[in-house]
């Protein structure tokens, strides 16, 4: 026994830094998750007149998917972002932040919006309030205004089935 | 001559690079205090880069908020409070003692205290066996020996 304990010592290490290399250190846990979405007022995307506010969709569980003209992994979420408002699943609304060259409208216009709203954070200053810190990343919403859930990283069809919809069952959506 | 100034001359710039990446603010005593605050602080983009010290749009952006909160009359306590509610303890570098993060505080007197146990214990045991027995004879004929010698 007394000579195995160094061995067994040295697979607990490896055992532990085995676990911490195929940890994603992206996958930073959100202080926000339970607690009340932010709130904001922003202008629409192509329509700057109008508004939109968290507010706004009280009493329905939500989406908000913080994306931008310049990201490419958002690019690659966009057709399942497309399938799931096809669906009718559920409503998202599409954070547009920090689009400094404008290219937003034109986008959706060209690929088809999978959005309900677009609001427009060209500061980038209500997706600090949301703790964001790379497109995309999407919060899940409920009716009460609570953020239930964090995703970093584009929705993959795996992802959504796996880690969506049965967060979307548990709402009640 | 000419190939030794060239490298006298590289030498001499490389400090010139070794700058920190924050844009120079209007007011040094608030940039100066920035700079210290978000020296301590994680970039949520480069992970391993203090926000200090990252060139990430989002680390520029964050520096600009504790800037104009600082202008503001916001203490160091009131934007570390700021930057927590939103990104959680994984911006600071010096994580908060609490009950999440006792073990990671505790962890080396723990094993500090693991060790010193072992090694008393090893020495303990080590004064407690009594010494091999010799046999009579061998001893005698060391004895011999070394008078011998003399």
């Amino acid at each position: 026994m007394k000579r195995w304990l160094p061995l067994i010592l040295f697979l607990v290490l490896v055992g532990f830094f085995a676990k911490g290399l195929f940890l994603n250190p992206r996958e930073v846990p959100s202080p926000l998750i339970g607690r009340a979405a932010p709130a904001f007022t922003l202008p629409l995307v192509g329509d700057p007149a109008r508004t939109f506010s968290p507010a706004d969709m009280k009493g329905r569980v939500w989406l908000l998917n913080v994306w931008a003209p310049w990201c490419v992994s958002c690019r690659q979420e966009h057709p399942v972002l497309m399938q799931i408002a096809a669906s009718g699943r559920v409503p998202i609304v599409g954070l547009n932040w920090k689009d400094k060259d404008r290219e937003a409208q034109a986008l959706l216009a060209q690929r088809g919006s999978p959005y309900v709203a677009v609001p427009d954070d060209v500061s980038g200053k209500v997706g600090i309030d949301y703790g964001v810190t790379g497109t995309p990343e999407t919060y899940v919403i409920d009716r009460q205004g609570i953020i239930r859930m964090k995703h970093i990283g584009p929705i993959g069809p795996e992802v959504w089935k796996d880690k969506f919809e049965p967060k979307l069952k548990e709402l009640g959506a | 001559m000419k190939s030794l100034l060239f490298c006298l001359a590289l030498v001499l710039s490389a400090p010139l690079f070794a700058g920190e990446a924050a844009p120079v603010g209007d007011d040094p005593a608030i940039e100066q205090r920035m700079v210290n605050l978000a020296s301590d602080l994680r970039c949520l983009v480069c992970q391993n880069e203090s926000l200090a010290g990252s060139h990430a749009e989002l680390a520029e952006d964050l520096r600009r908020e504790i800037r104009e909160q600082m202008k503001a009359g916001k203490s160091d306590k009131e934007v570390i409070e700021y930057l927590t509610n939103r990104y959680g303890d994984f911006v600071l570098y010096k994580p908060p003692f609490k009950p999440v993060t006792y073990l990671l505080w505790l962890g080396p007197l723990i094993f500090l205290g693991a060790g010193v146990g072992a090694w008393y214990w090893v020495l303990r045991k080590r004064r407690a066996t009594p010494p091999p027995a010799v046999d009579p004879d061998q001893l005698a004929a060391a004895a011999k020996l070394l008078d011998e010698k003399q």
